[in-house]
This record gives structure tokens, sequence and C-alpha cells, in this order.
């Protein structure tokens, strides 16, 4: 292990030449986390003793679930083997590793000039790396391919450095094989990345620009903006503007992370740090901005930067109505650190008053529900989720439709729904299945190409709503867990699409209903008529259960009256008892909701809505 | 009377009761309930309080017997004597209950009776009930009984089928209870009810019909048939936990009720309580009644329940803590509540519902009175009592009277 690396160059003082940034992409799972503990300890700027197992990950789902959800970087001084005597700074910015967050993570890519593409020897490379890949790739960085976990006995190097050889374009020799969990390598992989990746290039007297890349709430210090610095300087003190909307902060604090946070004068032409201004929201500080100085700053901004736009809805209600000012505050909470998250008040015959929320994608949606459920102990119902829906009437006018229940009424001429590419990585001997999976969800091969002998990427037009609800889980249980997806939006389609209803005695049920493709509505409505006749009591009257389009009955089934419910003894000594049995009884009422005259049971609508499992492939580890 | 007692406040040692219990007691009739806490077997399903053994042991020491149950219960009466002080009114009803009554001698029970008369007299008209076992019963027990000056006699008969019987543990002879009918008639009762028991483990509609039908030949003035109940704890609920025999449906029970229904009113009975049919309303069961409409009833014996006045309490379960706390001069009451205002009004909507006369309209409040509306639009009430201000079940209804009863109180 080389010595702790002398003279290290000071922040705002770099030579650019002597500073790489780079990024990791990895899939979940094939030790990112740990690749990144091993540099920290390797350059020492986390002494032993403070180590702890995946020193970055700061929330306790990231860390439980193996996924990083926000990026962050760090400096880390290294000297390498080849050059020992010049210390160079090493910027690792660490990237969101999950399909909902591409847009983070070509922002974060976008502040590098290089990436190490880390690949499980035992399993090769998954769909979404696959995906960053061709990001990396589109942003020109240099690549340098990395096989982690050759010292587990499944690990098949050859193979796998023969197929990362085929995608970035080097020699199977080429590929640098690591242990991240045991160290082996890592120094030789930092050397690389010294010896490889290009020194950053920009105009050092021209007006600053520096470009976010991540933006974090912090409950202490407010927001905390990372940035990469393209041209010119940025100081302490000075007051800054966010170029997208104008608005001028005061520069309270610069620094860089090692990996705390270290205040310094300022940041220079290629580096990478944090700055503090005091403001309150991430939205105020958003992702893929420009940040330049107030006083003679630049004129044009840095290009690449997009407004999130929600793709899945769902309506998030509390279990007990009273905790809905409680989920109101908490996903005020939530957004100051989440730019994507957007929510309005709704209100739900069925459900009483909630929020339809807006997400990325569904493994968005999945944490953002369990941290309401653990950081606010709120106990939800959340609806099944759904895309958005253009309909244009007959008449011209048009409607935007986030909530099935808001589906138009009256005559439609065209209904467009988003669409996806999706793409999906398997063994060759699962191309059946998939593809029989996804024809059933109204998808369109696009193409599909031999990675390897025996592994394969199939490509798909898919509609968007198709994949939200349990496409991965199917996907996974057809290729017996093999099969890696990841998708893009494309933009969208026309299609015969149609709102299905659930009626309880004839009461339409707001949260049960569905926009299906038509071939499926009569299958979605056995579907769950069925399900709430197994989950709703019998109830003092005969209760019809059915599905309809419109005025069309699809489904239909009956719950039977409940015939009896007396007891038959009340003399003397039963009545202390009876009288709170009532008392119970009456508690128990409280949970069920009211449909029209019909007593539905939190449970049912849990079980019907619950998507069971359908949070994407970030879940994966769970 | 069932086995678990609820939780409540403790009982002051004089058995002492709040001043609000007694205002206005003058208006209310007063009955006694008189418990006897023995059996010669325990039956499959009862999870009554009551126990096989003739001596039982207190911690203090004091044997509660058979022999010597009448003086010990009768230390309760001059006990509710102390208690309701200078309160001037004859007691209405007695009912002796149990456990099985007639195991102790005819004697004894008059012995009880008397003990009720002397302390607190008895009205003119007084209805004065026993339970009797259809084996523990002859001709001479019931003259004595009657010369003693009980007027009304209730039979546990349960079933004609001698394998429903078996199922209930009961040891008569089928044929025995109509019998015992004849023999309280000549005996000179007024008033004798047949205890039925439907929808045990195995009965078929038939079983039940002949059942209806022995139970009517034998001519009794009252019928009570009770849907069984399997308790948590009794022998007949781990039975049908083990699967030996088979639970009954609730749909089971309600055609066996609606069996009911139509062959009581054939044979000329009228429902007054949804469990309870009556010839007339002479064959009613005042004391009954009294539980149903909140008036006020002294509980003596073990685990017996009492009210008087808003407040209810109930006495410690086991004999000879029963014979214990009496001997040493203190109140065998265990724990005991104080209604609210709220709680009495909700008693009264759950007692008086389960009733032919039904709950006036002017019980319930404005969600309640919405719910009634509902209901009656459901067919649970009828619509003629209705429109005079009082919500009455439908024969629909009864069968969903708890139901109707969780809406009302709203």
């Amino acid at each position: 292990m080389p010595a702790i690396p002398s003279h290290v160059p000071e922040p705002s003082r770099t030579d650019p030449a002597l500073i790489r940034n780079f990024c990791i992409i990895a899939h979940i799972d094939h030790g990112k986390s740990t690749l990144a503990d091993r540099m920290l300890q390797l350059t020492g700027v986390v002494e032993q003793r403070q180590m702890r197992a995946q020193y970055l990950d700061r929330m306790d789902i990231e860390r439980e679930r193996g996924i990083t959800i926000k990026s962050q970087a760090v400096r880390l001084p290294w000297a390498p083997s080849h050059d020992e005597g010049n210390t160079h700074i090493l910027n690792m910015i660490d990237t969101p590793g999950h399909v909902d967050f591409t847009y983070e993570v070509s922002r974060s890519l976008a502040a590098c000039e290089g990436t190490i593409l880390l690949v499980d020897a035992a399993q090769g490379i998954e769909a979404q790396t696959l995906a960053n890949l061709y990001l990396a790739m589109e942003n020109d960085l240099t690549i340098i391919p990395v096989l982690n976990k050759i010292d587990l006995p499944a690990a098949q190097p050859e193979k796998f450095s023969e197929e990362l050889a085929n995608l970035v374009g080097c020699e199977p020799d080429d590929v640098l094989k690591v242990s991240a969990k045991t160290g082996l390598g890592v120094d030789a992989l930092l050397d690389k990345v010294v010896a490889e990746i290009p020194a950053p290039v920009g105009v050092k007297d021209a007006p600053a620009r520096a470009m976010i890349f991540d933006s974090v709430y912090d409950s202490y210090r407010g927001v905390v903006t990372y940035v990469r610095v393209i041209d010119g300087q940025l100081n302490k003190r000075e007051r800054i503007r966010m170029m997208s909307t104008g608005a001028t902060h005061e520069l309270l604090e610069i620094g860089t992370n090692s990996p705390e946070m270290l205040a310094a004068d300022g940041l220079g032409v290629g580096e990478v740090g944090y700055l503090i201004t005091g403001v309150k929201d991430v939205r105020q500080s958003k992702v893929g901005d420009t940040v330049t100085s107030q006083h003679k700053g630049a004129e044009e901004a840095l290009g690449g930067y997009k407004d999130p736009r929600p793709m899945v809805f769902s309506g998030l209600y509390p279990l007990d109505g009273s905790d809905y000012p409680l989920l109101r505050e908490a996903l005020d909470k939530l957004q100051l650190n989440d730019a994507a998250l957007v929510y309005e008040p709704e209100t739900s015959a069925a459900l009483g008053f909630g929020f339809r929320v807006g997400f990325l994608g569904l493994l968005h949606l999945d944490v953002i529900r369990e941290r309401l459920e653990r950081e606010f102990g709120l106990d939800l119902i959340a609806t099944a989720p759904n895309v958005v829906y253009r309909v244009v009437m007959e008449d011209g006018t048009e409607h935007t439709v986030t909530n099935p229940s808001e589906f138009p009424e009256g005559k439609i001429n065209e209904v467009y729904e988003p669409v996806v590419r999706a793409t999906i990585l398997a063994p060759t001997e699962f191309i059946g299945a998939i593809m029989e999976l996804c024809q059933t969800r109204r998808g369109t091969l696009l193409g599909m190409d031999y990675l390897s002998e025996d592994r394969v990427e199939i490509r798909y037009t898919l509609p968007l709503a198709e994949i939200v609800f349990d496409f991965f889980d199917q996907l996974k249980s057809k290729t017996r867990g093999y099969a890696s997806l990841d998708y893009e939006p494309t933009g969208e389609q026309t299609s015969s699409l149609v709102k299905v209803d659930i009626l309880l005695h004839g009461d339409k049920v707001d949260a049960f209903s569905a926009i299906t493709h038509k071939d499926q509505a009569y299958a979605y409505g056995v579907r769950l008529v069925a399900k709430l006749k197994e989950l709703i009591p019998r109830q003092a009257f005969e209760v019809p259960v059915q599905a309809a389009i419109g005025s069309r009955v699809i489904a239909r089934e009956t719950i039977r009256a409940i015939r009896k419910d007396v007891l038959a003894k009340c003399y003397g000594g039963d009545i202390s008892r009876k009288r709170k049995l009532l008392e119970k009884q009456k508690e128990g009422k409280k949970r069920m909701k009211m449909v029209g005259s019909v007593e539905v049971p939190q449970e049912a609508f849990i079980a019907v809505l619950s998507s069971d499992d359908s949070a994407g492939s970030g879940k994966a580890k769970k | 009377m069932p086995s678990a007692l609820p939780d409540g406040e403790p009982v002051p040692a004089d058995g002492a009761l709040p001043a609000s219990a007694l205002a206005g007691a003058a208006d209310r009739p007063l009955g006694f309930y008189l418990h006897v806490p023995y059996c010669a077997t325990r039956c499959g399903y009862c999870d009554f309080n009551t126990y096989t053994a003739t001596e039982l042991r207190g911690t203090g020491g004091v044997l509660a017997s058979r022999d010597n149950y009448a003086e010990t219960l009768t230390d309760e009466i001059r006990l509710a004597r102390k208690v309701l002080g200078d309160d001037p009114r004859e007691v209405r009803t007695v009912f002796v209950g149990g456990g099985t009554p007639t195991l102790l001698a005819a004697g004894d029970l008059v012995r009880m009776l008397h003990a009720i008369r002397d302390e607190f007299g008895l009205a003119p008209d007084a209805e004065i009930t026993t339970e009797a076992n259809p084996e523990s019963v002859d001709p001479a027990y019931l003259a004595t009984l009657r010369e003693g000056g009980f007027n009304r006699i209730s039979f546990g008969m349960q079933s004609a089928e001698q394998h429903v019987l078996k199922i209930l543990d009961r040891t008569h002879t089928p044929g025995r209870p109509e019998a015992c009918v004849a023999e309280a008639r000549a005996a000179g009762f007024d008033h004798v009810n047949l205890d039925l028991i439907y929808g045990t483990p195995g009965e078929s509609d038939d079983d039940w019909r002949a059942s209806l039908d022995a139970a009517l030949g034998a001519g009794p003035d009252h019928v009570s048939a009770y849907a069984l109940i399997v308790e948590e704890g009794t022998q007949l609920a781990r039975r049908i936990r083990r699967g030996e025999v088979p639970m009954t449906d609730d749909d089971v029970h309600a055609d066996r009720y609606l069996i009911a229904e139509e062959t009581l009113s054939a044979a000329g009975f009228d429902w007054y309580e949804v469990s309870n049919w009556a010839t007339s309303d002479a064959g009613r069961c005042l004391h009954n009644e009294l539980y149903w409409r909140g008036a006020d009833w002294w509980g003596a014996g073990p685990g017996a329940h009492s009210h008087v006045g808003g407040v209810r309490w109930w006495n410690v379960k086991h004999p000879g803590a029963y014979a214990g706390a009496l001997a040493a001069g203190r109140s065998p009451g265990a724990g005991r509540e104080v209604l609210t205002e709220e709680d009495r009004r909700v008693e009264r909507v759950l007692l008086e519902l389960r009733l032919r006369e039904g709950v006036p309209l002017s019980l319930l409040r404005e969600a309640g009175l919405a719910a009634s509306r509902r209901a009656l639009s459901e067919g649970l009430l009828q619509a003629g009592p209705y429109e005079d201000g009082r919500a009455v079940l439908t024969l629909r209804g009864r069968l969903l009277a708890d139901a109707v009863v969780r809406d009302l109180v709203d």
C-alpha cells in the first residue's frame, strides 16, 4: 500500500492537470459502495477505525437496500505508483444506480471525464449498467472496465472480460480484475484512473460556470449543492446566481468533501465540491443548473438542463384520516430534498383526503412511500400506480389525466399514453418467455443482439402503463431472476384505452377505477371483482360487485347478504359484556370505509391496491 | 350468566350503593335473581358459573356446601335489605337459576324465597320462577315448590332428539321434559316454560321441527329458543376445534330461527323478545323483562349480577370465596360499574330493540335516526310502529338485531 501522499494540492489552487474526475457505473449489488469504501481507505481520507460499510450511503433505506439514491462527491489525494512525486486529486462522484434517476445519472456523468465500469465477475453486466454505460459513451467519457468479486468461487473472469471487451471496444486483457472486498487490485485501479482518464479542461480566466450535479437538503445547514466547476473560479463569500431562475444567493460556504465537508477558499477549473447558500429547498438549487458569479457572471448557461418530469402517479391516503395534516407536512419535508417529487391534494369518495403524488418511476414511488411510513410513522394506502394520459375529445378539447377516476366521459377522439424503450438483458434460454411477456404487455420488438454466446439484449417499445404494475416481477419470475431491465421514456402513442370502473352496490369506487387497454379490460374486471368478493364481509343486504366500462357491465359477483347477526341470549349478566362488545365493534366499524352504503374494511383496499412487489429492479436487494 | 366477569371498580365492603342508584327507586320494579351454582355434571356447551362438587372451600376456610347453601344465600338477602335501606318496594319477581336449582331440596328453594318475603315482602301478583332439570323433579318436589309460593317453572328441554342431547351432554331421556310439563300443571303451576336449543352440530331441520313439535305438544305457555353459542373454553369449543364435530353455519341458524318463528306462531305463540315466545301477555316472563327494561334487580349467589339505578355489580365467582365474604360480614361484590347517561342510553337501545315493543325513536340521536330510516327502507324495521315513533324489528331484522343496534346507537 502506498504511503499517504504528501504535498496535497489545496482546493482553488489545484492545477487542473492533476485532477481526475470520475464516477463508478455499476449494477446494485455489484460492489460499488464497497469499492468506494476501499478507495476511501487506500487514499487515507477515512481512517481505518472510522470505517463503516457503505460509508457514503447516507439514508438508512440506501444502506439497507444497497442502492444509492443521491450522489455525492469525494476528493481523494492519490500519488500514483508511476508518478509518486505528483499527488493527484481524484474526485469520485457517486451516481445513483437506478433507472428512475437517469437524469441525475446523466448530470453526474457530465461532471466527469471518465468512469469505472464495475461488473460482478460472477454475474456479468446488467441492463441498467448497460444503459448507463451507453449514457457515459454518449458523454464521451473514458471507460475503465473492471470486474469485481474475482475472489468469489463462482467468478468467471474470462467469460465476462470478453463480454466487457466487446461492449467497450478493448482487449479482454485490458479489463482490470479486483476484489473490492479484500482490496485486491484497487491501487492498480486508482493508478489507471490517473493514467487513462483525461484531466479536465476549462478556461481559467472566463466568468465562472459550475454545473450542479446534486443538491441535498440537510436539516442543519439547509441545501448543500454539489458542483463541478467548468470555467473560471467560485470564491467564498461572493454572491452567486442560478442561471435557470436568475435567483442570487450569498455563498455562505464553499468546500470539498473528504468525505466530511471541509470549507475552502474556493473552487477552480475542473474542481468538484459543495456550496452552501442558506436556501431551504432543493428546488431552488436544481440538478443540471449552472451556477455563476453575480458580478461579471457568465452569459450562457451550460447545456443539458431539464426540469424533472413525473412519469408515474399514485394516490397516497392516510389510513387514519386524522393523519392527513401529518402527511402533508411529511411530503413538504421530503420535497425539500427531492426536486422531482410533486403532489397535490386529492379527495377520494372511498379513501377520503389524500394526495396525488407524481414520481420519476416505481423505485422513486417505493422509496418515498417507505420513507413516509418509516421516518414519519404514517400508515398509508397507496392506490395502484398509473401513468399520465392525454385525452383528446371529438370537440378538440384536451384533458391530462393523472388519476383514472378523472378520465373524461363523452365522445373521445384519441387517447395518448406514454411509451418507453425497454432494454432487457437475459440468458438466451429465456428469449421465448421474455418475448411472450412483452407481447402480452402490448410491446413492439425493436431488435435483439447477442452480447455473448449465451446472453442477449432484447429491445422493446412498451407502454409505460404496462411496466408500472408488476412487469418487473413477472420478468424476474419468468427468467428465474436472471433478466435485468432498463427503460427510458421515448414519447407517446395512441391506444384503444378504456376506463374500467368498479361498482359496489351500484356505487362507483373511485379508488378502484383503472385505465386499461380494451382487450385487457375484461380480465382486469373479473380479477378485481373476484378479489373484492373475497375481501368484503357479508353485509345486511346483498351487494353486487360489478366491473363496468361506461354503463356496460363486464363482470359481476354477488356478496350474499348476512342473514344472522344477533346474540341469542341477553340476560342480566350478559348486559355489561354486551355493551362492551358493542363498543369494541363500533371501534372496528370506524376502521371500515363506507362506500355508499357498503362497509369495506381497510384491509380490502390495501389488498386490492397494493401491487405487492412492483417496485422495479432497484428492489432486488431487499 | 357468562363465566368471565367484566372489569370494574371495587365494591365497598358493606356493599353500599351511591345515592344516585337509589334515587327514584320507588318508580321501578324490583326483582331478585338467586343463583344456584351446582350441577350434577357439566354440559359440554355450558360456560355458566357452576360446579359439580357438593362442597367447596374458600380461601378463608369457609365451607360452601350444597346443604347449607340456602342459609348462605339468605345472608346475602339480608345484606340486600341493609344496602337498600328503607326502600319500601315489595318484590315483583323472583327467579331461581343456575346451575341446577333443583339439585337443592325443594324446601331449600322455598326457604330462600321466604327469606325474600320476610325481608322485603312479595307483591300480591309476584312472579316466582325456578329453573328445573327434567330428571331432578317429581310430583312431590313440584308440589312442595308450588305450596311454597313458586308459580312459574322453566324446564331445560333443549331438544327432543337423543343424538342432539348427546352432543350437548344432556342426560335426560327424550320425552321426560314434556312429562314434566304435565306434572307441573298438575301441581298447579300457572306458567311453564321449555328452553330449546337449535343449531347444535349434527341437528337437521327436521330434528329441530321435531323438537318444536314435541315441546308444543306438551302445552307450555312459554318457549325460549336459543341458537347454540359455542363459548370459548367449553368442551364443545375444543371438540369443534379438533374437528370432532362440525361448526354450525350462521345461515343454518337463520333457517332454524325462521322455522321456530313459523312453527311457534302457527301454534298461537307470539315473540316478545328475540329468543322468547309466549301464548299471551300473562305468559311472558316478567322477570326477564326487568332485565330488558332497565328495572332493578338484586342477583344473589356466586357470580350473580345485579343492577340498581344505573349501578351494575357482580359477585365473586367461587362459592367458597362467596360464602367466606358473607361469613366475614362483607359484601361478596367483586366489582361494579356506575353507568353514565350515555351508557344507559346505549343499553336501552340494545336491550329494548330486542323486544316486540321496540325502542322509542326519541332515544336515538341524529345519526341513529338516519340509520333507523335506512334500516326501515331495508326492511329491518316495521313500518307501522315506526310511524308511531318506535323502532321495532321485522322478522329479518330480529336475525340482524346486533347489526341494527350498532347503527342505531350512533
